[in-house]
């Protein structure tokens, strides 16, 4: 448990399939909530009635889906399942469909852009204790699998043993990790990283930031820094702004976003840390606030435990058992 | 933390406030508007529902329908609903036993565990003067024993080494006899983030547990966590004894909603809250003042624990005593107090405390008027001790001289000197016999006018 694998041969079939029962695995208490409760509701001939929309609408909000979103559900279910609303298949397709369309625009996986502008920056930022650095390890490894050259700067020089956290992650990936003494300035650090990444041909570099609050203006004025040195380093640079988020966050999560986005432009997000219990929902909020690509999600404390987010893989979790 | 919510709640009540009559209908339009706020911050539902049904209760209740104002009786209620949702006072850590007394913390990944034990053992250290040791039993992440050592000696602290291929109750067990034979008053045990679901974890956390016999154990919960915050606080209750809870990342616009359900969950008390990044951000917890804080009624007894803390009372005295032999006050003091203000964190701190004023913070830029402060505090520096004491020799081009210097406009030199002149005048009235007196009888409470930078 939690001990460091080797790495897996490149999507094999077994992996894959291994990635999609753990997904199942993390969902199982969201789609619990969702559907197996709905389903207990619709059992037998029992209509859809009041009662059964106040139980759906209460599984919404147990799923951090909030009240907006549930709201907006609630209001779209009725037209959808009208006639046919007796049927438990039809209601389960109805929910199915308008959670589908939620999640289509945001799903957009990261692609590395052709060979011309390198490295390929991708800026990790997150709140504190989200899982920066272990989204780090991970995505490092996905792209590393794909092929290409991958390289880590340590920016995270405020929190206590950040950098050793990185190194111990560049190590297990073997790839190169650019780092300067804690305390140092950040925007110099990844400055750093960004002439070393172009002078040895790296494909990708991958940024660490220390965790911040999005309402310490201070420190997200520091973020703002470090993105403007990325422009100044190359202005043919377009960097991925990853941000990482918690599933475990609540309703904050939307706050958390706007103010990065504010910030640094966030240019896709990775939910890390599905592998709990009533979570997801929150990804709704997202996709209907904010429209942000969700590029990854982050389904355990190993080194493959990284999954490209695609919508019908994640419906297809949550309702695995239907249908 | 808990602006948004106070800020939605606050329009309720302002609904309310006006009501001279309550009938069933505005009474659940309005408990509506608090379920929505109280799930809008992650406040657990089903905590939200028995909470509206509690308030549903006791305001269609004899003591609202015959009160005189029967929303003010409300408020009142809700006041009250909620401090009994968080616990009704402050508890504190028990660390009555035979040295060393163990406090062992748990809790989710990113949670702020490592953060929350360096917080906690230099809160002991400075505040209850005790000999803290910490020790880490994380064998699993990387770099998480190192996190640990770091800001152990940044605090000074004790730190009783270990090793990620050592087993975790080794670890613990070694650590205790050290903390003993080094005659510790207290040792702090930090452990791997965990999810609750992950049995073999859960199981290694009770037998940590079972090999320390803590007197403390804290569940350490972030205060930004959603529904999923009372499954985790249930089953880590289920699985150890829990003494307390911390709430962490609280200087967030977090909505506190964990800070709502999860002591209802576990029964057992919040005790401390992270406030900030610095290691010596961590207070103790006070339900009360929380719920007057989400209801927008202010935390004044708080800021006046901060003040007292924070404030350094040699100075404070000296300059009474400088004031009542009627000496001037001067520039220099005018700085001094300037300073004192920074140290207890800036306007942002001092707004998020004060009656009615959550929702100014909005409004307020705080860290505007933190700059301010810096502002006034440079053109004090530009000028010359003599400046300082008789504002009066400061002429144009001193003033140009002092501008330049501290590199602001002459406008801003002079907005200054004429906020000092009008404190010098009201400083001259509380230095005069019984000054004080009539003068906050002449105020009646008010802020002083023009000493404010904005």
């Amino acid at each position: 448990m939690f001990g460091f694998k080797s790495k897996q041969p490149a999507e094999t079939e077994s992996g894959k399939d291994r990635l999609i029962n753990q997904l199942k695995l993390g969902l199982k208490r969201t789609h619990a909530l969702l559907l197996t409760d709905v389903g207990d509701l619709l059992q037998g001939t029992r209509l859809v009635d009041q009662s059964f929309m106040d139980t759906l609408e209460d599984h919404l909000l147990l799923a951090d889906f909030g009240v907006t979103v549930t709201q907006s559900i609630m209001d779209a279910l009725p037209a959808r399942i009208e006639g046919k609303a007796d049927q438990a298949a039809t209601v389960y397709q109805a929910l199915r469909d308008l959670l589908h369309e939620i999640l289509v625009p945001v799903d957009q996986p990261l692609k590395v852009p052709p060979a011309a502008s390198r490295p390929f920056v991708i800026l990790m930022a997150g709140v504190n204790g989200v899982g920066k650095t272990t989204s780090i390890g991970k995505i490092a490894n996905h792209f590393i699998r794909q092929g290409h050259s991958v390289m880590l700067a340590a920016g995270d020089t405020f929190r206590a043993a950040a950098v050793e956290q990185l190194q111990k992650w560049g190590s297990k990936n073997n790839v190169p990790v650019i780092a300067q003494h804690s305390g140092a300035d950040s925007a110099a650090v990844i400055y750093d990283a960004l002439q070393s990444a172009r002078a040895r041909n790296v494909d990708i570099l991958i940024a660490d930031t220390a965790g911040r609050l999005h309402t310490q203006g201070n420190l997200m004025d520091e973020l703002k820094k470090i993105r403007r040195v990325i422009t100044k380093f190359d202005p043919a640079l377009e960097p991925e702004c990853l941000l990482v988020l918690d599933a475990g966050t609540g309703q904050n999560a939307l706050m958390q976003t706007r103010q990065f986005n504010e910030a640094i432009g966030v240019t896709g997000i990775m939910l890390a840390k599905l592998d709990g219990t009533a979570k997801g929902g929150i990804i709704f909020a997202l996709a209907r606030e904010t429209g942000i690509p969700i590029r990854f999600i982050g389904v355990g404390e190993q080194l493959d435990d990284l999954q490209v987010f695609n919508s019908n893989d994640f419906l297809n979790a949550l309702f695995a058992n239907s249908a | 933390m808990f602006e948004t919510i106070s800020e939605r709640l606050g329009r309720v009540i302002k609904d309310l406030r006006g009501q001279g009559r309550l009938t069933e209908e505005n009474i659940s339009t309005a408990l509506r508007e608090v379920r929505m706020a109280l799930l809008e911050a992650d406040v657990a539902l089903p905590v939200v529902r028995e909470f509206i049904e509690h308030i549903r209760v006791r305001a269609l209740g004899q003591e609202v329908m015959s009160s005189l104002t029967p929303g003010q009786a409300v408020i009142k209620i809700v006041n009250q609903e909620m401090v009994s949702l968080m616990g009704e006072s402050n508890s504190e850590l028990n660390l009555k036993t035979q040295p060393p007394a163990i406090i062992l913390v748990a809790g989710l990944q990113g949670a702020g565990k490592t953060t929350t034990v360096a917080k906690l053992a230099r809160y002991l250290k400075e505040n209850l003067n005790k000999k803290v040791a910490v020790v880490s039993c994380d064998i699993y992440r990387p770099a998480a024993i190192d996190q640990l050592k770091t800001l152990a000696n940044e605090i000074d602290v004790e730190f009783l080494a270990s090793t990620v291929n050592q087993d975790p109750v080794l670890i613990v067990n070694s650590a205790v006899e050290t903390a003993r034979r080094h005659f510790s008053d207290v040792l702090i045990v930090d452990s791997a983030g965990r999810l609750h679901i992950d049995n073999v974890m859960m199981q290694e956390i009770r037998r940590v547990h079972a090999a320390l016999q803590p007197v403390e154990t804290l569940f350490i919960v972030d205060s930004m966590m959603g529904q999923d915050a009372v499954n985790a606080a249930r089953s880590f209750n289920d699985a150890l004894p829990l003494t307390g809870v911390v709430l962490t990342k609280t200087d967030g616009d977090a909505r506190g909603g964990a800070a709502l359900s999860v002591r209802q969950v576990t029964g057992k008390p919040i005790k401390f809250m992270g406030t900030g990044e610095k290691t010596s951000a961590l207070t103790p917890f006070h339900p009360d003042r929380i719920a007057s804080r989400i209801l927008g009624m202010g935390d004044v007894l708080s800021l006046i624990e901060e003040v007292e803390q924070k404030a350094d009372k040699e100075k404070a005295q000296k300059f009474a005593k400088k004031l009542q032999q009627g000496k001037r006050f001067t520039l220099d003091d005018f700085q001094e107090q300037l300073q004192q203000m920074r140290n207890m964190g800036g306007i942002g701190n001092l707004l998020d405390k004060l009656p009615g004023m959550p929702g100014m913070q909005q409004k307020v830029d705080a860290e505007k008027g933190n700059r301010e402060f810096i502002k006034l505090e440079a053109i004090i520096h530009s000028m010359t001790p003599q400046e300082r004491r008789k504002p009066d020799v400061i002429n144009g081009s001193r003033k140009k001289r002092i501008a330049t210097g501290s590199g602001t406009q002459i406008q801003d030199v002079n907005r200054l000197l004429k906020q000092f002149t009008q404190m010098q005048k009201m400083m001259k009235k509380f230095s005069r016999k019984g000054g004080m007196q009539n003068f906050m009888r002449g105020m009646g409470g008010k802020m002083p006018p023009g000493g404010m930078p904005f």
